[in-house]
């Protein structure tokens, strides 16, 4: 490609942008502070908030430069040639994109960060410390995001391997769902471990925004305004429609009534499990990876749950860990040569991706665990990572912030 | 002079409240609260898990009448909150010994 800006694709990139930010704050944050106890609602949302900011920071600093420099040590991270932002020129171009300045690219880039961090606080709510979160954000962003990143989409070994990750179901979904597994193993039970939501409401409307913004996460990630885009962009909505509509059979199914909880989990699962394929496949293969994905994370949620006896609060691990599992697994099964020649799965004649996506699977679910297990535990030595029972019965957020969300 | 406190189903208010009116009684007192009888709450289900909620969301009304008037009151609370399922509530009278009204100092069935 020719390696001159195209402001047809700066538009869409800055736009994907801003739809990809919604995703985080007031998406994430709406989604999940409705699922939380009334008293801990502001705590929820906060988390979502600060992840944001803090993520912003460090990846200017230093965060895409170590995951989308110009790879080095075989493939583990990239060269920081940029530090603290010095070097890069309003006018370059992206060199990943070359049809975009870099710094769009950059912006682009940070909010997938600070969505993945964001993603996991729904496992840790209500019983971690605010100040360890923000500890915790700094450090998983800079030893767990960044090289892992940098493997799958800064030209790091799996990317060298061919492992295929269109939007992030290996970056974002499969490491914050097993990240979030590793520091509730660390956190334990709450004290009261139910999901009885104090409003529901907000969660509609945080599931329909990060549905939207979505579409700036998948259809954005083709890089550019075209053909590409516009398939990953209706492959998107497809396959959460369809997860919707398999959600709602199963609780037909199970518990003879719809709900709506379901209804906007399964949605989320199937926006999870496309996004690694968003840019690979067609619009039928969507339709089953959606329709499937529903039973994958409501096995995980219903069964695997109890029986490891986990608390993940907000099922971060059921939902993003094993649909963006589901979705990297499918990605190597139906990855169309004719959507996008950088992709052939095994049902059109190359089974060996299929055995690329287990390997960059179990990679990044390896690194993360362990990674994360190990952050997690430093910070639990140093300045604990739970709250005390009484401030966890009074809720977080009076304990942690001195405020509430609701005065009547 | 008698108290009435009425539980009754939050969605019941408005009907029982235009009754009251019809038959002239007019003093209430209301206050949202929580509570169960014997069936114990009511099953939610969220992902796939049932959760048994025992404090379900009530209204509580306060009546203090004369005792001819009791009678009459108790019909119209009855006649317009009952559903005939499990959870309509309940109604307890109990004897009030003295009402002063504030604003006059009026003591007795004349402060009611």
């Amino acid at each position: 490609m020719d390696p001159a800006l195209n402001s047809g694709d700066t538009a869409w990139m800055l736009i994907s942008t801003a739809l990809v930010m919604l995703m985080t704050v007031p998406g994430v944050a709406l989604f999940y502070g409705g699922l939380t106890k009334r008293v801990n609602v502001l705590n929820t949302m906060f988390m979502s908030l600060i992840a944001f900011s803090i993520t912003s920071i460090i990846w200017v600093l230093y965060g895409y430069q170590f995951a989308f420099g110009t790879d080095m040590l075989g493939g583990i991270i990239g060269n920081p040639a940029n530090l603290l932002f010095n070097g890069i020129g309003v006018d370059q171009m992206a060199t990943l994109a070359p049809t975009i300045p870099e710094t769009v690219y950059i912006a682009f880039q940070m909010t997938f960060a600070a969505i993945t961090i964001a993603l996991i606080s729904g496992a840790v709510v209500e019983r971690m410390k605010f100040s360890s979160w923000l500890v915790f954000i700094l450090a998983w962003v800079s030893l767990v995001y960044v090289p892992i990143a940098h493997w799958v989409w800064g030209g790091g070994w799996l990317a060298q391997l061919g492992a295929l990750d269109f939007a992030g179901g290996t970056v974002v979904h499969i490491n914050s769902g097993v990240a979030a597994l590793a520091l509730v193993l660390l956190l334990g039970k709450r004290k009261e471990v139910k999901l009885l939501p104090h409003n529901l409401g907000y969660s509609v409307i945080g599931a329909a925004l990060l549905w939207f913004g979505w579409f700036g996460f998948n259809a954005g990630s083709a890089l550019t305004a075209g053909g590409l885009a516009g398939s990953a962009f209706i492959v998107t909505n497809t396959a959460a429609a369809a997860a919707m509509i398999s959600w709602v059979i199963i609780d037909y199914i199970k518990t003879g009534k719809p709900t709506l909880l379901g209804a906007i989990s399964g949605a989320v699962a199937g926006l999870v499990a496309i996004t690694p394929a968003a840019g690979f496949v067609t619009l039928q293969a969507a339709v089953i990876i959606g329709l499937v994905t529903s039973a994958v994370s409501y096995f995980a949620i219903s069964f695997l749950k109890s029986k490891l006896g986990y608390d993940d609060a907000l099922d971060v691990f059921g939902i993003h860990g094993m649909s963006g599992l589901w979705g990297a697994l499918a990605t190597g099964l139906f990855a169309a040569p004719f959507i996008n020649e950088l992709g052939t799965g095994a049902f059109y004649g190359n089974p060996g991706q299929i055995v690329t996506q287990i390997i960059a699977v179990a990679a990044v679910a390896a690194y993360s665990f362990v990674v994360t297990l190990l952050i997690g535990k430093i910070i639990d030595i140093i300045i604990g990572l739970r709250v005390e029972d009484r401030e966890e019965i009074e809720g977080l957020d009076i304990t942690q912030h001195e405020e509430s969300g609701y005065r009547i | 002079m008698k108290k009435i406190v009425a539980i009754i189903r939050p969605n019941k208010l408005d009907e029982v409240k235009d009754a009251l009116e019809e038959i002239g009684c007019h003093g209430v007192t209301v206050t949202e609260v929580k509570g169960r009888g014997r069936q114990l709450g009511i099953t939610e289900s969220y992902r796939g898990s049932d959760y048994r909620i025992d404090m379900l969301p009530k209204t509580r009304l306060e009546i203090v009448v004369q005792d001819e008037n009791l009678e009459e009151v108790v019909t119209a609370i009855v006649e317009t909150a009952q559903t005939g399922d499990i959870g309509d509530g309940k109604i307890f009278i109990s004897p009030v010994e003295e009402v002063v009204r504030i604003r006059t100092g009026e003591r007795g069935d004349k402060a009611v």
